[in-house]
């Protein structure tokens, strides 16, 4: 990669605040910045009524300094304040011991190992259906309708169900969980595989006819490496699902740990630091695993020559 | 039922029918066409939009199927001749693959067709060198210009040595000083390779300056109005253009054509 020099870029200015302008960090510190405004703001509101419950209590009097500080240090607030969940977050993640069940890293990486397991899972198996679908006319017909159907129904609804049944057969643990993520995450992967093994055109289907090449070539040499871009866009979604997945799989099991349980107890307690710090980090997780795969995706594209 | 070729004779077609059923009622593209193409010529096929020209070429490929009448290629049909890889076919676009090199584009076919890698890679080299495109190799398809994805379609075509090549438009998104200077090579690779060509054009300098035979064809139904051989000698500078000959071919072309269009 070789620099370029960015027009109007240094003019009248050192160097590096033109750069640090032209690049993604100002906007996205500009919104950052916005949410913590707004989530400072609706603490204050959220947590002003019992705030001023406990002034009623007491005796004497209360400034406003009183006032927002004890909108923002309340130890169950309705909404706790950002730096409170950056507290807890600090003392969960770094401060246990990650074989801790008090460690939120341990929480996570439970999580996450059934959000990877159904990720996979989920991708085999929504590119094997894809690779049905388009070969196969009948197949067409009939999965495409019940592959949609699958996914209007509410997982909320289905997930306690698989986790009990798969229970009673002596499946608990990791497996449930990876088949309801399998379950959210094979759809994103079906739809966007069978739109890119579609995807080549017309002159391109017609080029493997002339030179009469079999079903088998024509998907390894055309369909497949033109639905790549595709397999990583769907990827993406569904690793997301996925998580949902996991985490949703891992509410009935409350005692067997994870962020799902972590968001149960959470809410069981009134631990509400407790369930903002959990979702945060679901949230980093999702974040990190679609970076992952950006990263990937992008390795895997420039070396099949796609233009920069 | 297939009429007995000519020893020469690469294409024949008999009374060669093709109707397309669409919702607006049935689309007469072809209409007791009667033609014959014998080894080494280079035929051009000439007319309006929408007569036929390039469905007539995607016949012979086995692309489209025929309603009516009898054709074939090399004494077979054409679904045996696409089936032992009798021609090669140059598309309107270059069509290659944007994933693969250019040299991975030409060997797609080889590819295919089970050749070794050794084999591959000389044959590569050959059609490359023909095209003019030794040393971009390595380079992507959005790395070269129109004119030059165009000649690495055709080196793709040229790489498993079929002896008929079919080529549709293949210069026609093209400007026109890059197209004189292909129109120029092709003729020189023609002549190499002394392979038959069956071009399809809707320029009339571009059908006279190239051929050997012109095929006029007229829309509605697509038919064969004139076939015209052509008396231009086989060496041709690109400054032939401005021969009375030249141009008496051409004012037949056009005749041709303009006759087509009568009935309208």
């Amino acid at each position: 990669m070789t620099a370029i020099a960015v027009p109007g870029g240094g003019v009248g200015r050192s160097g590096f605040w033109a750069r640090i302008s032209q690049g993604t960090a100002v906007p996205v510190l500009i919104v950052v910045l916005a949410i913590l405004a707004v989530w400072y703001l609706a603490a204050v509101w959220l947590n002003a009524a019992w705030q001023l419950q406990i002034f009623s209590r007491g005796e004497g009097g209360w400034t406003w300094i009183d006032f927002l500080a004890g909108t923002m240090s309340q130890d169950r607030p309705l909404l706790p304040a950002p730096h409170q969940v950056a507290v807890e977050l600090w003392n969960s993640v770094v401060g246990q011991n990650v074989t801790s069940r008090r460690s939120l890293v341990y929480h996570a990486w439970i999580t996450l190992s059934a959000t990877l397991l159904g990720f996979l899972m989920g991708t085999a198996l929504g590119i094997l259906l894809a690779v049905l679908i388009v070969h196969n006319r009948a197949m067409d017909r009939s999965l495409m309708p019940w592959i949609i159907a699958s996914q209007t129904i509410p997982i909320l609804a289905i997930a306690p169900m698989v986790v009990v049944v798969l229970a009673s057969i002596g499946m608990t643990g990791l497996v449930p969980k990876a088949l309801i993520s399998t379950y959210l995450s094979f759809f994103p992967v079906v739809v966007g595989m069978v739109k890119g093994f579609r995807s080549p055109d017309t002159i391109q289907l017609d080029l493997m006819r002339t030179y009469n090449a079999s079903q088998n070539q024509t998907f390894w040499k055309l369909r497949f490496p033109s639905a790549l871009p595709y397999l990583f866009t769907s990827m993406k979604v569904g690793v997301a699902a996925s998580l949902v997945g996991a985490i949703v799989g891992e509410l009935p099991t409350g005692a067997a740990g994870g962020l799902g349980s972590r968001l149960l107890a959470g809410s069981y307690y009134g631990q509400t630091v407790q369930i903002w710090s959990a979702l945060l980090m679901a949230a980093a997780l999702s974040a990190t695993l679609i970076l992952v795969i950006g990263i990937l995706q992008r390795i895997v594209l420039a070396r099949t020559g796609v233009r920069p | 039922m297939l009429m007995k070729p000519i020893s020469d004779t690469v294409i024949s077609a008999n009374r060669l029918g093709l109707t397309f059923e669409t919702n607006d009622g049935p689309v007469h593209a072809l209409s007791e066409v009667d033609l014959d193409i014998r080894k080494g010529e280079f035929v051009s096929f000439i007319g309006p939009s929408g007569c036929g020209k390039t469905t007539f070429l995607r016949v012979i490929a086995d692309l489209e199927q025929p309603t009516a009448g009898t054709i074939s290629v090399n004494g077979m049909t054409p679904e045996e001749a696409r089936r032992s890889r009798a021609y090669g076919y140059v598309f309107q676009a270059a069509a290659l693959y944007p994933w693969r090199t250019i040299e991975r584009n030409v060997a797609l076919p080889l590819e295919i067709m089970g050749h070794s890698r050794d084999e591959r890679k000389a044959r590569v080299a050959r059609t490359l060198d023909l095209v003019n495109l030794t040393g971009f190799e390595k380079k992507y398809p959005w790395q070269l210009s129109g004119g030059m994805q165009q000649r690495a379609s055709i080196a793709r075509a040229l790489a498993f040595d079929a002896d008929l090549l079919l080529m549709d438009e293949p210069f026609g998104a093209l400007d026109e000083i890059v197209r004189d200077h292909l129109n120029e090579q092709l003729l020189q690779l023609w002549a190499r390779t002394n392979k038959t060509i069956c071009f399809v054009t809707h320029s009339i300098p571009e059908a006279v300056y190239l051929s050997t035979k012109i095929v006029v064809m007229s829309p509605r139904p697509g038919r064969v109005t004139d076939v015209i051989e052509s008396t231009l000698p086989a060496e041709r500078p690109l400054d032939i253009r401005e021969t009375p000959e030249f141009l008496a071919i051409a004012a037949r072309v056009r005749e041709g054509l303009r006759t087509g269009h009568s009935y309208e």
